[in-house]
Formats: C-alpha cells, structure tokens, sequence
C-alpha cells in the first residue's frame, strides 16, 4: 500500500474495529473520487466511519440529517436580506464541506435528496441564479436504511446510479465487537484523531490513480464482465457504460492502494461487489441485501480471457 | 391466494397462442365437451392474465380435473387408447396452464405443446400435418426464446429468426432419425385403426348405383409406376372383386376359392409396376389382368384376384406383373360353370322371355355376346352417370324402360342376359383408366374410375373380357369418363375443369403428395433395410441402427459445439497468454487447477501455499506474467522479449520437473 494512505487506514482501522476491507474501500471511492453509500442498520458505525474519515484525510466535515421535512435550502443554503447593508447575503449550507455525511438519505423526500445529488454530480451548487463551485476534494458519504423499513423513499436507480460504490458495514465478529465494548468512547476517539494526510497530498494522489495502466487484456475482461451481465437472465438490466467506468476507475484505485500501477483483474473483482451491487436488481426473488449473492456469482461465472 | 408467475402478457400470448395452435387440428376428433373445457380454460387464463386476477386456487383445479377426468371415462370407457389419452392430455395441458405458478410450470406448458403437436400424427400423416408441425415447433420454440429472453421484451422479429435458426440447426439431426430410427412393420405403434365406414372404394357387392355414386369421388384409389411402360396405360383393365351370385337387384362375390396354380396363355410381352394402394379396408389388390406374379402377402383366387393375407389398412406399395393379351381358364370346374349360370328364378322375366329364343339357335358364346353388345349399340342406350332409379326388376327396367345407365347397369343386364342364354358370364369390377401425371410419370387412378364389365366363358377360348360399356360408349374406353358422359351430368369438380393451369396445378400437387408417399411415408422398414445395403450395409439389425443413430446424432451435435467453441476461441490468444495457459496446465497436472474466474495472483498465491519449496519461482512467473499482460498498453518492447523468455524458461523448469517426479523439490 502507499506510504501515505497507510496511516489512513490503520487509524481508521482503529476506530471502526473488524471493518479493514470496508474501510479500503471506502478510500478506495474516495481515490477514484467517487461518492460512497453506506447501506446499514442503525448502529453499525456508518457515521463513525465517516467522521474518522474525515477527521484523518485532515477534510472539513459537515453532517446532514435527513428528514421527510428536510428542504433543499437546508442543504445548499439560503440567501436572506441584509437590513444593514441593503443586500442579499448568501449563507451557504452544510454542502459546502469537503466530507458531507448524508444521514440517513431515504428518509428525505425526493425533492431534497435531489438537491444533494446534483451537487454531488456537477461539484458545484446553483442558488439563485448564482452557481457556487463546491470545495475540492469532494465527497458526500451517504447511509441509507434497509428501504423495507418504514418512512423512506428509496433512492430511485438513476440516483443510487451517481455512488460510486455501495458498502455494507455489518455487525463486527464477536472479538472485535468485545474490543469495541472494552475500548474508549467512540466520539471521544475521533475528537482525538490527528490528521494523517494533508488534503492537497491525497488530491495529489487522486491525481496519480488516473495513471494506473489498465492493459487491453484487463479492459476485454472488464468488457467480459460487462456482457455477461447484460446477456445474462439473472438481471433486469445490465451494466451502463458508465457502470464500467467507475468500474475501472475503481479498480485502478485499488491497484493504487495495493502499490501496483496496473490492474489485474483481482482489482476488479476486489471492488466489483460494493461497485455494481446497487446497480444489477436482480430478476427472481433475492431480498434482503441484493446484489451480493449476485456479484458473487458474476465473478465465479465470468471467465478471465 | 396463489399468485401466477411472473410472465408478461406478451409471453402468455404467446404460450397460449401455442397451445391453441397445437390442440386445434384436435378439435374435429375429439368429444364436443373437451373443446369446450379447454376453450373455458384457455378464456380464463387470458382473463387471469388481462386483469392480473390470481390463478384459480388448487381446490378449483382438482375439481376442474376430476371432470376431464369424468368426461374421458364418460366418452371413451377408459383412460387408456389413443383418443381418450389424447382427450385426456389436452385437458390436463388447459388445466396446467391454470396453474403455471413457477418458472417451471411455464416450462413444463410449453414442453407439453411439443408433445401435443406430436400427437397430431396419429390422425394425419399429410404433407400439410407435416408443415403444420414444423410451423408449430417454430412457433413453440419461439414462445421458449421469447421466455429465456428476461432483458425487456423480446423482438418479434429476433426471435422468429433465432427460432427458426435452432429448427434449421435441428435439421441434420431429423434426417439422421428418419434414416436410422428403426421401423416398426405394422401401423403406427400397433394403434386402433380408426373404424372408417366412410372409406371410399370398392365393395365386393354392386347394386345400381353403386358405382356411379364412387364415380362421383375425386379421391385417389391408386398411383402406379410402370417399369415397362404400356401401349396405352388408360386401356388397363384393374381387377378387383369378381361379382358371381346375383339375387335379383345386388352382384355378390360369394366365397372366395384359392387357386394354388394355373395355366395360362401370354400373347403379349409381360408388364412390370409398382402399385402404392390407398387403404380401403379389404382385403384385395388391383392388379392388371392378368396377374403373372403376385405382391408379397398375397394369394390369388380361381377367378384371377389378388388376395391380400391382411386388409389394406394403411398405404401399401407392392409390386407385381401381369401379361394383358392372355387366355386363360380353359380349364374351369363344372361347379364354377353353374355358379356362373346360376340366375334367381324371379329376375328378370321380360329379359330372359327375350333371350330363351336365342338358346335354340345354336349360336356360341361369343356370338350371343356379340348380338347383346348389338342390342346395346342399336337401341337408344345412354351412357350416364345419373342413371334414373329402378325400382322394379332392375334388369328390365334397364333394358326395357329407362335405357340410361352406368357401367354397372350395363355389366349387370349383360350378364343376366348371357346367363339366360345359357353362357357362363361373371361381373368383374375394378378400375379402368388413370391419368398419367406428366410431371412425375405416375399413373393416377382415382376413385371416379372405378368400372364393371364381364368375362364370358367359352371352351376354347377360357374367360373372355367383355365390356359392354364399351359398346355404349367407346368413348369411356378411349379417352376416360369425362368425355364419355353428356356435359349435364354432375362431375368430380376436378375432372370438370378445362382450365391449363388448374390441371396444371393438379398434376404438380398430385406429385408432391405422391413423393411424400413414396419416399416419407412409404420408408418401410424394407425400404430402410434397401437403403441402407445400398450404401454396403446388410443385415443391419435394430440394435446396431440405435447405436449408429446414437453415434451420428452425437458427431452432429458435437460439430455443432466444435464450430462454437472454435467461434468462442477465435479471438487471437498472445505468445504470453499462451505460456500462462501451458503454465495452468502445468499446475493442473500437479493438482491445482485453476479457476476460470481465478485471476493470476490468486492464483499465484494459491500454487505458492501448495508448493512452498517453488515459492520463489511461482511468484516469479506470477509477477512477470502480471506485468507482460496487465502491464502495458503499448506494442512490446526489448525488456518483454526478455521476460517472456524467462518466463518460458520458469515454465519450461516447472515442467520438467513435473514430468520427472524424483527432480521435484
């Protein structure tokens, strides 16, 4: 791994206890300069993780919780009328943070989980009239409930279609979760976190991942990939293209993070599942976590040409 | 509540449409109340589908089948027989689409389709069943795409061509059955022949009107291909019953005597053919007087029949050879004499009153025959094929009355009149003329030729043929019935026609009908033994047909995966994929195989742990092979020529060793 992202990792690591290859992926997507959702049960560390993210890139973070009753002003700001001087002042929302946690973004109606994701697309906000570039590094961690719990609108597939990569944390295992309840407060711990990484270096490094080399004999397989899924029955539809780019770009983040500058397909089948999961509904009949069995099933069947 | 499976209603359309297409060539032999149960499914199917209504709940079904059930023990008595199994299928088909809950009920449905199109052939062998068939597999296999095809709504369009494309490919396989699948002699699967009362053709009885109600038939009696080719093939005389026993109104056959052997003079050279007889139930083959050599399974009778062991149930070809100028039967049994003298003392008074004086004129049999034909040529006789009906003696009637006429009515009161006068007269009934089919050669003889006509008997000359018709209407001889009877008379609709094209049309159909016969329907279990010793293969018995079957369906569709995974490997694979395979392979001899999906440092680390003493070098052919083939994206430079060699030479090392176990480390 790179010199510089290996402290990222291990003090991320720990603060979220058992979670190494969830924490990898997580500045996997950040590398590849992606948006990341975190699909869990309340409780699992979604946030935790985001913060100690944020706390250890050295990145200014804000938090938004969603509601049912959450406006799009309450996320990119408002312009209100300033007595004194006789003008519109603009007060720019919690979006303008180089981390954003979106808690809990199902819970939003439609309207005001649409003002994020825009934001989250185009790097940049429009409010009256004004468009307002956003601050860069950029990335917006999402959570979302199990969409069969009560009071959500499901992100529709064209919104879930801008993460990059969707993870799920998941209960720890029994040593890490009794290391967890013996260690200190959480919170505390992240007040506590130094930064380990200063944000023009991981720039930089988002930068040196676009030049991870990806050999013909990659992209066929990528491409492989690619037409089983949309040949397939398993799914309603396949891949987009640009499902195979994020594809490859966050493969080549990987191969990054593994200290290689090309990428075999191991990269790709690393980051296939939390990259192509929320993408490929299924045909018949898996719940609960879709796409998991599914991924696991398209790596096995799709052979390395 | 049951839910259906999820099947969009284009695919239901298409199931159903399927399933309609397959059970309706059903619908005319099947008991009214299954048209209407499987209607009543089929119209609550598409209700379930249109409203998206569930499917009737599995007590309803039981119910629904225990009246199929009823219904085919009510029609037929049993469950077991080709048509109650068949009604009985058909239900069951209706009632499955009821309950197509799964992907696997779904499948199960189309599947029972095939097997339903299939059962079409147990009625029909046609050429148009054929096509049918063919038109409903595609139509079935189709439905099949169309339900594997999951990303959207297939196109109707790539589905025909992919349906079509897979019956193509099945093609050299249907050849393969039909050629090699061992034929059963006998009807299909030893079925119940079909009680056929309505089967056109000769009766071994004739009454007036008898023959010109046949006459009125277009369908074909028989076709027959000659070897030697005839003068004249429309003057052959088919022999068919020999009519003995009158008893006032109806000719009779009487008993039947084999003959075992006889004398007979040929004055003309013999005619050779082949003749492919429609069923018609009984027991005799039309052959040209006079027989010479019998078909197969056959035994002839004293008065010259051909006599098949078995009734002709289904189409027959045999072959056999007959000498046209012949005498014969010099040598008749006096018993057979008077049975061909032997009139009903009633019949005929005013006939045999007109007759008696010529018996004292000393006259020979073949100069009453002669004065006879005379009073038919004299007197205003016509030869018609609405004779009006007699309904006293018919005889005099005939003759003396009404003078209008068929053939039989002329065979009929010649008879009676020569018996009268004391000559040994017999009715022959059979078929006389044909229509040669120009296009393929065969004589056609259809129902509407069927003729009567009389042998007479004298002692120096045997049985000698007479047909009084002829005297009528030689025209009838010449040139066939159309033009023998006035143009008033009701016709077969096709020998009324004068349109080129339409007799054209005939001809060209009648020839594919009659290839079909020949060469699909008429492959017999001999024909197949024929064909098979013409390629250099005698004596092939039934086992080495179903292994030869096995063997050449296997090499079919083991060149059709051939020329795929030929397809699939097409693409140009690198000198240093190549090395990375033969390197699998390597590993794949030493036990660890890998994983299509495996990727090579996986891999790499799996055979590293397996064999820790080559760690080094496995690791090393990884990483050299990890760069040469993920590594770049440009064309190779002197640095790859250079690892590719000693990737080969790691390799080369790994093999060696393998292949000398003691060398392993």
């Amino acid at each position: 791994m790179s010199t510089l992202l290996h402290p990222v990792v291990s003090q991320i690591s720990h603060v979220i206890l058992g979670k190494q290859q969830q924490i990898k992926l997580t500045i996997a997507c950040l590398l590849a300069r992606g948006h990341l959702l975190i699909e869990d049960l309340p409780g699992v560390g979604k946030t935790t993780l985001a913060h100690a993210l944020a706390r250890s890139l050295g990145l200014d973070f804000q938090r938004i919780q969603f509601t049912s009753d959450l406006l799009p002003a309450d996320i990119v700001g408002v312009t209100v009328f300033d007595r004194e001087s006789s003008a519109f002042n603009f007060h720019p929302g919690p979006v303008f943070s180089q981390v954003i946690l979106a808690d809990e973004v199902n819970r939003a109606t439609p309207k005001a989980q649409s003002a994020l994701l825009e934001a989250m697309e185009e790097h940049q906000v429009t409010v009256d009239g004004n468009t307002r570039a956003l601050p860069e590094p950029f990335f917006v961690v999402a959570t979302q409930n199990p969409s069969h719990q009560v009071g959500t609108f499901p992100l529709p597939e064209s919104q879930l279609d801008r993460f990059l990569m969707r993870i799920h944390l998941g209960y720890p295992d029994a040593d890490a979760e009794r290391e967890l309840l013996e260690g200190r407060e959480r919170r505390d711990m992240i007040d506590d976190l130094p930064p380990v990484i200063s944000p023009e270096d991981f720039v930089n490094l988002q930068k040196q991942v676009r030049t991870v080399v990806t050999a013909p004999a990659l992209l066929d397989y990528l491409q492989a990939v690619l037409a089983f899924t949309r040949n397939s029955a398993d799914y309603i539809n396949g891949l987009s293209p640009r499902a195979g780019l994020y594809l490859l770009n966050a493969a080549k983040a990987w191969a990054f993070m593994d200290g290689r500058q090309k990428v075999i397909p191991e990269d790709l089948q690393a980051v296939l599942p939390s990259v192509v999961g929320h993408r490929l509904s299924p045909m018949n009949g898996y719940s609960a976590l879709p796409g998991m069995d599914l991924t696991k099933r398209l790596i096995e069947e799709v052979a390395i040409p | 509540m049951p839910q259906s499976a999820n099947l969009s209603f284009a695919n239901l359309s298409a199931i159903l449409l399927s399933i309609v297409v397959v059970m309706a060539p059903h619908a005319p032999h099947v008991p009214k109340w299954t048209v209407a149960f499987c209607l009543i499914g089929l119209l609550l199917r598409v209700h379930a589908g249109l409203e998206r209504r569930p499917l009737p709940a599995r007590p309803l079904l039981f119910s629904f089948a225990a009246v199929a059930i009823g219904g085919v023990l009510f029609s037929f008595g049993s469950l077991f027989g080709r048509d109650s199994a068949i009604t009985l299928l058909l239900a069951m088909t209706v009632l499955k689409l009821l309950e197509m809950r799964s992907q696997r009920d779904i499948n199960v449905t189309v599947v029972l389709c095939y097997f339903l199109a299939i059962t079409n052939f147990f009625y029909t062998q046609t050429i148009f069943t054929a096509l049918y068939s063919i038109g409903a597999a595609w139509l079935i296999t189709g439905t099949m795409v169309s339900l594997q095809h999951q990303a959207g709504p297939a196109r109707f369009l790539q589905v025909a061509r992919t349906s079509g494309l897979l019956l193509v490919q099945a093609v050299p396989v249907m050849l393969v059955l039909f050629v090699l699948f061992p034929r059963i002699e006998g009807p299909l699967w030893g079925l119940p022949r079909i009680q056929n009362s309505a089967r056109t053709g000769l009766s071994d009885t004739m009454s007036p009107g008898s023959l010109s109600r046949l006459s009125l038939s277009d369908e074909i009696a028989f076709r027959v291909e000659f070897e030697t080719p005839p003068e004249d093939a429309k003057q052959l005389y088919w022999r068919g019953p020999v009519l003995w026993d009158y008893d006032g109104r109806t000719w009779a056959a009487g008993q039947r005597i084999t003959l075992s052997s006889f004398r007979y003079e040929s004055l003309a050279p013999n005619l050779r053919y082949s003749v492919t007889l429609e069923p018609h139930d009984q027991r005799w083959l039309f052959v040209i007087d006079l027989p010479a050599r019998l078909p197969r399974g056959s035994v002839l009778t004293r008065d010259y029949q051909v006599i098949s062991f078995r009734p002709i149930q289904q189409r027959l070809r045999y072959s056999a050879e007959s000498s046209p100028v012949y005498r014969a039967g010099t040598e008749a049994l006096p018993a057979e004499l008077k049975r061909a003298l032997a009139l009903p003392p009633d019949a005929a008074p005013r006939t045999r009153a007109m007759v008696r004086q010529w018996r004292e004129l000393g006259l020979s049999g073949l100069e009453i025959a002669q004065r006879v034909l005379s009073i038919y040529r004299e007197q205003p006789f016509i030869y018609t094929l609405e004779p009006p009906p007699l309904r006293k003696d018919p005889v005099d009637q005939f003759l003396f009355e009404t003078r209008r006429g068929f053939c039989e009515h002329f065979a009929s009161s010649f008879a009676v009149m020569m018996r009268a006068a004391g000559v040994p007269t017999r009715v022959v009934t059979g078929y006389l003329g044909g229509e040669i089919n120009p296009v393929d050669g065969f004589l056609v003889v259809r129902q509407s030729e069927a003729h009567a006509w009389n042998e007479i008997w004298t002692r120096d000359e045997g049985w000698v043929r007479v047909d009084p018709t002829a005297a009528v209407s030689p025209l009838r001889i010449e040139r066939g019935l159309a033009t023998a009877v006035p143009d008033t008379d009701p016709q077969p609709m096709l020998r009324r026609t004068q349109l080129e094209w339409l007799i054209e049309l005939r001809h060209r159909w009648d020839a594919v009908t009659n290839a079909w016969n020949q060469y699909v329907l008429g492959y017999t279990q001999e024909r197949q033994t024929r064909f098979l010793s013409s390629f250099g293969f005698s004596n092939v018995g039934w086992q080495d047909m179903v292994i030869t079957l096995m063997i050449a369906t296997g090499v079919i569709i083991g060149a059709f995966a051939i020329g795929m995974f030929v397809r699939l490997r097409s693409k140009k694979t690198d000198a240093v994929q190549k090395l990375w395979l033969r390197y699998c392979s390597v590993m794949a001899a030493r036990g660890v195989v890998r994983n299509a999906s495996e990727g090579p440092k996986d891999f790499t680390q799996r055979v590293a742990d397996r064999f820790p003493g080559l760690r080094e070098r496995i690791t090393r052919i990884g990483d050299l092979y990890i760069d040469l083939r993920y590594g770049k994206t440009d064309t190779p430079d002197k640095q790859d020529a250079l690892n590719i060699r000693e990737l080969r030479d790691h390799i080369r090392a790994l093999y060696l060793a393998a292949s000398s176990p003691a060398k392993t480390p």
